[in-house]
Parts: structure tokens; sequence; C-alpha cells
């Protein structure tokens, strides 16, 4: 495992020790070990079915580790149920925006601040004070990130009614609302024309200068090579780079990988 | 304002029975009042946590023999036993919920219909305490202090009043955290899961919260009716009130509520067809799913919204 | 008697109500195999096949082979027009949908039998006899052993259709994967067509052989119909293997808990397995997992 930055000397905000999933025989992830620190955007990258939607997978908890450990902030989270990983504080977005259709664009973000909401089944049918003094902090956080991701005038639609750019910047809203440690994002940019894709770099990038740790796994190399402050390589579910962009361009085994053998 | 409908709803049904001479219609009316709790809770269940139970007769019978026995064998007061009754029934609920719950699909459909079975089946055979298939009579009628409720019209009062706060109470469940997190969960579960959702607890609460309405409604049931027997909770009883929210459209609490009102009267605007009984309900039901299947309440309220949109 | 011829009789007995819970439990994977859905009319087309029977053979005394034949070709064409009417007319298409507008149809099925046959239990002459056979020293109906040779030649019959046909090999194309079947060119809504059409036939079977063992009225559907269902996820829902060992364990155990334990109780039994089975293994004993097909 390369450190790297070797003055750095802050703890790993997330650590994974040689993580291993298995789907019926075949390993979609092999011996994998490596580390992020915290608010830097790492970028997982690697040839089609090389694991990475799979690695997103075990660290929210969606699938299972066959051996290994993941540890997040010194505690570890392998055997999670995922509502309690984004409980801790990692959140996600998915290859295929998964938004909940049935409900407004304003709806989605209140639900991302469930986790750091309290009010329960007997509050909410009394309608006691102290639920509806919460719901008004939630409507007008909701709101607050809404107007962060551009989303505001588009608070009363249905999510289902947005474009794609919109339903990506929506999924992100609503995996910020909790304010969470960790934003994972699973290809960001996939459909998007250039020209949303260098916004959607500049929503990723000031989300890093308000202090957000994200790892982003993503096809797209301009947008890698743009705003990554470190990448890891995977092939077949085994690490085969780890380090700085500009020397992972170099690399020759990575090269390789993407080229075919 | 948000609450217009529902004070909109209060007033119709308090001024409803000062317009009516016909005792007739009060009782069904007041069937209707317990049909709309149950289907409050199982719209909760079905609609907003998105899971399906064809076994909610078990817990409607459960409230109402727990009620009936232990106030008319042993004596027991009603209003205590009825609260009882209800958490007896939800703690049932719980322990048949929690490997229930996590069964999917059909497989959820049978797990609750078998549970509905056997408790019928209990019912019909533990004849020593519930008297049997020929039923339980005698069940004393319900009273606060000594104010009685023994006409059809104070019964009506009493039942739509629990309705309606039922009702209200559900109405605020639904517009607030637990309220979103429920709409999340039936829409995408594995995404609900990862925004922080513990999806698992919530659809055993709603289960348990629409087993403790179906127990309540059986025991006022059981009160009213004076009389009861296990036909009363067999499986054809779930199935009427999963039409009931099916008809009043799944995503609407109010178009249970509708639903479940259509459906009480059906049999008197039928006139005492009872062989047919059977045979409309199922075509009802084939109708309605075939042709509507969101329910009728969605299509009569975009139908109004299109109308008058028109002569705008 | 002894306890082990006791039990010898009550496991006979119970592999031959066993052997029509797995004819409707067959049923029920076929249709399910087409088109993901659970029939829930299942039961009704046992119900009808016991009715028919009854009205042609019983009523208006045709001969036994051609009232057989007609009652469950009369079975199969109502499974067809089930789905051709209901099914096929549906404006949304959704698994839950369809499978509560089967229920809508099984309740309609079942008032309508009400309104033509009335309520009373009705029965029909065994085809053979009453007279006892002596069976290693248990003592069993004639009518079983029909009930177990039909249902053998039955299972053997669709085993060859579906092994040996072309038609046959395509519902089993369609079972594996709908898309690439149609992309194969095999008519799909056809083989959804007959597999009503087939399972109509299996239910009446079922429903034809049991009505002289048992009485068979209007309401007997419904509980045939759970049975054979609990029949088919006992042995592992969407194999014909699993549904004829599902519906001869679930026989088995049926008529040794009611020989041993209660007979008033019963029922509970094998609800009471159902449940057990769905909690801890769904996939039954040869199950080929979920219950879902897409």
């Amino acid at each position: 495992m390369i450190l790297p930055d070797a003055e750095k000397k802050e703890a790993a905000v997330l650590e994974a020790n040689k993580i291993t999933v298995r789907f019926e025989g075949l390993e979609a992830l092999s011996r994998l070990s490596f580390a992020i620190f915290p608010q830097q955007i790492i970028s997982i990258i690697g040839p089609n079915g090389a694991g990475k939607t799979t690695l997103l997978n075990a660290i929210t908890g969606v699938c299972p580790l066959h051996i290994g450990e993941i540890f997040f902030k010194g505690q570890s989270i392998a055997g999670l149920k995922p509502f309690q990983i984004a409980s801790l504080g990692i959140t996600r977005s998915f290859q295929q925006a998964q938004l909940f259709m049935n409900m407004t664009v304003l709806e989605n973000v209140m639900v991302g601040m469930h986790p750091r909401t309290t009010s329960g089944f007997l509050k909410a049918m009394f309608r006691l004070p102290s639920e509806r003094k919460e719901e008004g902090m939630i409507r007008d956080n909701s709101r607050g990130i809404l107007e962060a991701f551009g989303l505001l005038s588009k608070s009363g639609d249905m999510a289902g009614h947005l474009c794609l750019r919109d339903q990506r910047r929506l999924e992100m809203a609503r995996a910020m609302a909790c304010r969470p440690e960790i934003l994972l994002l699973d290809e960001p940019a996939a459909g998007l024309t250039i020209r949303e894709m260098e916004e959607m770099a500049d929503i990723i990038l000031w989300l890093k200068e308000k202090g957000q740790t994200i790892i982003l796994v993503e096809h797209n190399m301009r947008l890698v090579m743009a705003i990554s402050d470190h990448l890891i390589v995977l092939h077949h579910g085994i690490k085969i780079g780890d380090g700085l962009p500009g020397d992972i361009q170099k690399n020759r085994q990575v090269i390789a990988a993407y080229l075919g053998k | 304002m948000k609450h217009l409908p529902l004070m909109v709803f209060s007033l119709v049904v308090f001024a409803l029975p000062l317009g009516m001479g016909n005792n007739y219609y009060l009782m069904a009316l007041n069937i209707a009042a317990l049909n709309v709790m149950i289907v409050i809770g199982l719209n909760l269940l079905m609609g907003y946590a998105g899971q399906i139970s064809l076994g909610h007769a078990a817990f409607f019978g459960l409230g109402a023999y727990f009620s009936a026995v232990l106030t008319t064998t042993y004596g027991f007061p009603a209003w205590p036993t009825i609260l009882g009754a209800m958490v007896v029934t939800a703690g049932i609920a719980c322990i048949i919920g929690i490997p229930t719950l996590k069964l999917q699909g059909h497989y959820l459909v049978m797990a609750t219909l078998g549970f509905n079975v056997i408790v019928y089946i209990i019912m019909i055979q533990l004849g020593s305490v519930t008297g049997g298939p020929s039923g339980f009579a005698g069940i004393p009628g319900l009273r606060i202090g000594s104010f009685a409720f023994e006409s059809d019209r104070k019964i009506y009062y009493l039942f739509w009043a629990i309705s309606i706060g039922i009702l209200s109470l559900s109405l605020n469940l639904i517009h607030s955290r637990v309220g979103r997190a429920m709409a999340a969960l039936s829409h995408n579960e594995i995404a609900a899961r990862c925004t922080g959702i513990d999806t698992e607890t919530i659809k055993i609460k709603i289960f348990v919260i629409s087993a403790a309405m179906a127990s309540l409604a059986g025991s006022l049931y059981a009160h009213y009716i004076s009389f009861i027997s296990p036909g009363s909770f067999s499986i054809f009883f779930s199935l009427q009130t999963v039409t009931m929210v099916l008809v009043g459209g799944m995503g609407s609490l109010w178009g249970s509520v509708f639903g479940a009102i259509l459906m009480s009267l059906l049999p008197e605007i039928l006139h005492g067809v009872k062989e047919y009984n059977v045979l409309v309900y199922g075509f009802i039901l084939m109708v309605v799913l075939i042709f509507f299947p969101e329910g009728l309440f969605p299509s009569v309220r975009s139908f109004v919204a299109t109308t008058f949109r028109k002569k705008t | 008697m002894p306890l082990l011829l006791k039990l010898f009789q009550f496991t006979l007995s119970g592999l031959t109500t066993g052997s029509t819970y797995a004819l409707i439990a067959i049923g029920f994977s076929i249709i399910h195999n087409a088109t993901g859905i659970v029939n829930f009319a299942q039961g009704e087309f046992v119900m009808l096949g016991g009715m028919f029977m009854i009205t042609f053979y019983g009523y208006l005394k045709l001969p036994m082979a051609p009232a057989f034949v007609l009652s469950v070709f009369a079975v199969a064409f109502i499974g067809l027009l089930l789905e051709r009417t209901t099914l096929r007319c549906s404006k949304s298409k959704e698994i839950f949908n369809l499978v509560m507008i089967t229920v809508g149809a099984s309740i309609f099925i079942k008032g309508l039998a009400m309104a033509i046959w009335g309520k009373s239990a009705m029965t029909l002459p065994p085809f053979s006899g009453d007279d006892p056979i002596l069976f290693f020293g248990a003592a069993i109906m004639p009518q079983c052993i029909w009930i177990f040779g039909i249902t053998v030649s039955v299972v053997a019959a669709l085993n060859m259709f579906f092994i040996r046909t072309r038609t046959g090999k395509a519902m089993r194309a369609v079972a594996a994967s709908r898309r690439s079947a149609l992309l194969a060119g095999i008519p799909v809504n056809r083989v959804i067509a007959l597999s009503f059409f087939l399972s109509g036939a299996l239910g009446a079977v079922a429903g034809i052989v049991l009505t002289p063992v048992t009485t068979i009225s209007y309401d007997s559907g419904v509980m045939l119909g759970l049975k054979g269902f609990s029949a088919a996820i006992l042995g592992g829902y969407g194999s014909m293997i699993g549904a004829v060992a599902g519906g001869l364990l679930l026989g088995a155990l049926e008529s040794l808990g009611a020989g041993l334990v209660s007979s008033e109780y019963k029922d509970v039994l094998a609800f009471l397995i159902l449940l057990i089975v769905l909690f801890f293994k769904p996939a039954g004993m040869f199950g080929k997992g979920s219950l879902r097909k897409v």
C-alpha cells in the first residue's frame, strides 16, 4: 500500500484491508487494500467489470464482504446494514439515478435528512411541537441544499420529470442532505454532454472546497484527470495502481489493462 | 389550508344523521366506520409501506374474540379490554411480522393468508372458549359511565369520531419524516436503505399499527353486534378489505376511506341479493383492477380535474 | 392396530390426497413459469372439475369416460378464457395487479358456482366401487388407486410433453427466459394461453378424482388451492419434481398429523408447514430460488 503523500500525517477516514467479495465462485474484489484521506477527491478507475461498483456496494454494506475489513474513522463497518452505514456518514449516488419518483424534488432531499433527524411515529401522529419544529428545520435545510445545487426553482416538481442532468444533481443533493463524511459517486458523468460534465466537475470541486471527502467511480478520463487528487486503479477486482494522476497515467500495467494484453 | 378536507369531511359525517330518519342505513354506515379503521391501517401498509397483507381479518377477529370473551365470560370492563386487545394483537403482529415481512411478493401474500387460515381454524376449533362455528353471543354493549351507546345513532357518532380520529393521526403520519421514509421505502427499498432509512423496522411498525387498528375495529364490532362468529373473520373478509383499498386507490388514504364506505354500502345498494354477494365482489374487484388499476378515487379525481379545467 | 401399520395406513391415504395436491401444484407451477404470476383461481379449477363431472355424469347421465374428458376440456377452456379476457385486457401489467385479478376471478367463479350449483356439498360414486382392498395389511379404497394411477399417468404424460414435443420445449424456453424465447420466434402469448389451458385441465383432473373421496361444494376451491400452493412452495416453486414431491409430502404429513395428533387441526398443519417453509427455506426442497420471474 503506497501512501499518496509522505508528509500527510492525518488519519485515514476510510481504510480497506484485504477485502474480498465473491459472487458465485468468482472473486469480484480480491484482497483489496487502500486508504482514503479526508477532503480529497479519490477516483476509482478501471476497465469494465473491474469491480468498481462492487467496491461501492461493499463500502455501503449493500453486498457482503467474504474476507477483510473496512474501517470508517477507525471503526469497523463490515457487516453493518446499509442504513447504519448511511447514518454513520457514508452516502452515495447510483449509476442509474435511484430517485424516489413518487415524490417531489424537495421531498427527495428531505428524505436525505432522515438519518440526522429523530421524530418517530408517535410524535408524527400527534403532531407534537418538537416534531413540527424539526419538520420546519428539515424543510429549510433542504431548500438551502436545493438552492446550492441550482434546483430550488424545481422544488415542487416530481422527481421523475427532471432531465438527466438535474436528476443526477438531485441524487447528489439528497446524498449531501445529511452532511456525510464521505460521498460516493457512481459514474456521475455518464450520459452527460461535455458542457454538463464540466458543470458536474465544478460541483464536485466546490463540494471538496467545502470540506467534503469524495470517492468517485468514473469511466470518463477527462473528468477523472481534471479533478482527482488521487487514483486507485482496479482490474479484475485487483488493485493495479494507487497514486497521483500523473503517475498513474504513465503506469505501464494500467495502460496495458486498458488497452488489453 | 391543509386541514380543510378533514374538516369538511367531519362536518358532513356529523351532519348526515340529522337529515336521515332511516336507522337501517345508519347500521350500514356504522359498519362502514369500522371498515374505514381497518382500511386506513391496511392502506398505510400497502400503499405507503409497499407491503401486502391478505390476512387482516385475523387481527379483526382477534380483537373481536378477545373483547367478547373477556367481557362476557369473565366480566372485564369493556374499554380497558379493548386497549388490551390492541396490545395483544399488536404483539402477535410483531411476532408474525418479523419473519413474514422479510418475504417478498407472493411469499408475503401466502404467509399472511396462511396466518389468517390458522387463526380462523383455531377460532372454530377452540369451541369451549370461542363458542365454535355457531359463534359467541351475549356480548355487552358499550357505555361510558352511565351513558350507554344503545342506539344506532349514538354508535354512529362514537364510531365515526374514532374513525376520523384515526384518519387524522394517519394523515399526520403521512406528512411527516416517517411518512416520507415510508413512501421512499415503498418506491425503492435499496435507495431508501442507502439513504439511512431502517426499512425493516419501519415495515414492522406499520404492520403492527395496522393490526392494532384492525383489532380496535374488531372489538367495537363485537360490542356493537353483540354476536360474533368465525365466518366474519375468514380470508374472504381479508380479501374484501384489500378490495376496498384497491378500489379506493392504493396511494391515497382518502381513496381508501371512500373505497371502504362504497364497498360497505354496496350490499345495501344491491338490495338483499345476498346469494350474489360473492359474485359481485369478485366482479367488482376484477373490473377495478383491469380498467382502473390506480383505483377509482384517483381516476375520479383526475376526471374531475380535467373536466373543470376544460370549462375555464 | 399396531402403530407401524397405523402409520403405514395414514401414509398411504396421505399419499392419495397428496397426489391431488401434486396435480394442483403442477398447475400453479406451469402458469408461474410462463407468466411469473400466481394464479389464485387454480383452486376453483379443481372445484369446477368436480362440479362439471357431477353435472355430466351424475345429472346428464353420460358415460364416465366422455364425461371425464368433457369436464376436463370445459375447465381447461375456462382457464383459457380467464387468461384471454381478464389478464390480457388488463391496463396494468404489474405482477401484483395481475395476481389480484386472479383473486377476483377466483371469487367470481366461486360466486358463479354458488349461483349455479347451490351451496350444498355433492359427491360422485367411486370409479370402481368401494370395497376396500388389502395392501400389506392396510385397507385402501379402490378410488385411491385410481387417484394414484391417474396422477402418475398425467405426470408421465406431462414429462413426455415437456421433453419430447416442440410445444413443450417452447414452454420450457419461455419459462427459462421470456425475452430470449420472443427473440427466438416463439409465440409467447400462445404459450401463456396454453399454460392456462393446461393448468385448467390439471385442476379439473384433480377435482374429478378427489370428489368421490371427499365431497365437493362451491367453497372447496379455496382450501384446495391454498394447499396446492403450499405444496408447490414446499417442493420448490417452479419445478415439476418439486410440485410432485411437495404434494406427496404435504399429503402424507397432513394425514399423519390428523391421525396421530388431531383431526380438527389437520388444516392448521398444512399452513403451519407453509409458514415454516416460507420463513426458513423459501426455496423449498427442489426450488430454483426466487419467486420472481422476469
